[in-house]
């Protein structure tokens, strides 16, 4: 009897031990993980699904990045060299997930190759082909957003009154993606300001301008959009919009009320009670 | 002298697999592109890692159908011809900790071994569950975040950066810490091989007739549990853990061991 209950306490404290060696191990594991998975702001491939399903669905193979590699077009028609690739495969000291494709402008940007070599190639869907098609099925690589440039006003020359357009000359879809706002300078009373202006429904976020930029830390830089893109919210509604205007049907501005707490109160109590918005 | 017939074909395979594979990336060539996580033989066949394929779907995202076939035909071959056979003939990682290995026993530091109690070699088949339920739990595949096998054959084709350090670690880890820590107690890929390799039909054949108990065998195995029949009963290696290395088959002078297709008739 005696020895019987000595087995049963060895074996509740062997199991006890692995489960809680376990749960452990799995702690520290997700932890790493959770932490691998929190990468900077990353560009990906084109045709990347949203950066949380691609971080799903990358099985890290690193055939986007051989394609973008191992192409003719990849040929430096300057030097006639292979020029680096522009996706690299994330190693350790990256400070993104090991394994995983992206691409720094600055270094290299993505040049926009017309078959997009780097998307059909991969086997695992993290790179979607179908939101690259267009209308006739053809890949298009113009319907990549990989990220969307953003312009640092005080750091871009043209805005100091600078003449420079190298990022509105290096963009791909000159005068769609980038154009130039032309303004008066008062302080010459002649030249003219240029300032470049983005678009970001037709923005890649290839890069090209902000490799283009001769400013010593670009002041022209692709974002992923998820960063570089705010949010009005649904109940602003352009009024001049007919279009817009359709969202609130024919409500009339004085048939809407609105109850809010501070709504409650009158208005002038904001003096006098110290009511705060 | 001892034969290496079967340790040379091994360092011919694997070397030449991430040689293939480097030139995909630096040269173009087609014969087998990507990694093994998910590669293209000959630029139409895909082949998947059926550990890492697992690890995606527990994430809870349905991989592209060449992921899966990839996967299918992986664990087929393993299933029915190789065995575990990926960790010694195609794992790189394999070189690492075989260098370890050896230096353990040029340095003779198993004689000091530590019983480490805490460390069995089924912890692997917890860390391989562990991996796919840290994978459905974090939303990536957790295991190929820090697999070193992935990281060193990317590392090989793509450059190293600071991931040779998780390299170096398991080498130390195997050569002063546990002996066949890495791939005899820790893997889950080499789990995953060993569940899938255990139904496979190339064996390796134990001749009792011919064995004189010399044992150089068992002090080569890096499974060496799986040659329990060593010097007793003339039956074929049957576990999954064996690695089908042949080193065991090299080692061997009186010719009692040897490669064979596995009899499912009964002696």
């Amino acid at each position: 009897m005696a020895n019987s209950d000595n087995n049963r306490r060895k074996f509740m404290a062997t199991t006890l031990q692995s489960v809680g060696l376990t749960a452990l191990g799995g702690l520290l594991w997700s932890g790493y993980c959770d932490e691998a998975k929190a990468s900077p702001l990353v560009l990906r491939p084109p045709g990347a699904l949203a950066e949380k399903d691609f971080l799903d669905a990358c099985i890290k193979c690193g055939m986007c990045a051989e394609a973008c590699y191992n192409r003719d077009s990849n040929i430096d028609k300057e030097t006639g060299k292979q020029r680096p690739g522009t996706l690299q495969m994330a190693k350790g000291g990256d400070h993104r997930l090991v394994g995983t494709p992206f691409f720094t402008p600055r270094d290299v940007p993505c040049y926009m190759c017309d078959d997009i070599p780097c998307v059909p190639v991969c086997p695992s869907g993290a790179l979607d082909m179908p939101s690259l098609l267009d209308k006739k099925g053809e890949l298009d690589i113009n319907k990549a957003q990989m990220g969307l440039a953003i312009v640092h006003k005080e750091s871009c020359i043209a805005f100091w009154g600078l003449q420079c357009d190298a990022c509105y000359r290096a963009c791909p879809l000159l005068d769609e993606a980038i154009s130039l706002e032309y303004m008066k300078n008062e302080r010459t009373g002649k030249h003219a300001f240029l300032l470049p202006v983005v678009h970001s429904d037709v923005c890649t976020g290839c890069g090209l301008c902000e490799k283009a930029c001769v400013t010593e830390k670009p002041a022209i830089f692709v974002l992923p959009r998820e960063h570089s893109t705010g949010k009005a919210g649904a109940h602003y509604v352009k009024g001049w919009d007919k279009k817009d205007q359709e969202r609130v049907g024919n409500r009339k501005a004085e048939e809407i009320e609105t109850h809010t707490k501070r709504s409650e109160k009158a208005p002038v109590d904001y003096l006098n009670k110290e009511i705060e918005y | 002298m001892k034969n290496l017939k079967y340790l040379l074909l091994r360092r011919v395979t694997q070397i030449g697999l991430l040689v293939l594979y480097f030139g995909a990336n630096a040269y173009g060539w087609t014969i087998l592109k990507g990694t093994f996580g998910s590669s293209l033989l000959f630029g139409v066949i895909p082949l998947a890692d059926p550990y890492t394929t697992l690890q995606v779907l527990a994430t809870g995202f349905v991989l592209g159908a060449d992921v899966l076939l990839g996967a299918l035909i992986i664990t087929l071959f393993y299933m029915i011809v190789g065995g575990r056979a990926f960790c010694s003939w195609v794992c790189p990682i394999n070189m690492v900790t075989d260098l370890a290995n050896w230096l353990r026993r040029k340095l003779n530091l198993d004689k000091e071994e530590v019983n480490y109690r805490f460390l069995k070699r089924r912890a692997r088949y917890w860390i391989m569950v562990l991996g796919l339920i840290v994978s459905a739990i974090v939303g990536i595949a957790a295991f190929e975040a820090l697999s070193p096998i992935t990281i060193m054959q990317r590392g090989i084709i793509f450059g190293f950066g600071a991931g040779i350090s998780v390299v170096i670690a398991i080498f130390l880890f195997d050569l002063f810490g546990v002996k066949n820590g890495w791939c005899g107690h820790l893997c889950p890929l080499g789990a995953t091989y060993s569940l899938i390799g255990k139904t496979s039909l190339i064996r390796v054949k134990h001749d009792h007739e011919a064995c004189t108990a010399c044992m150089e065998c068992k002090v080569v195995c890096p499974e060496n549990q799986v040659l329990h029949m060593i010097n007793k009963e003339s039956i074929s290696v049957t576990d999954g853990e064996c690695t089908n290395c042949g080193r065991c088959i090299d080692v061997c002078n009186d010719d009692a061991l040897g490669f064979g297709i596995r009899s499912f008739t009964k002696k």
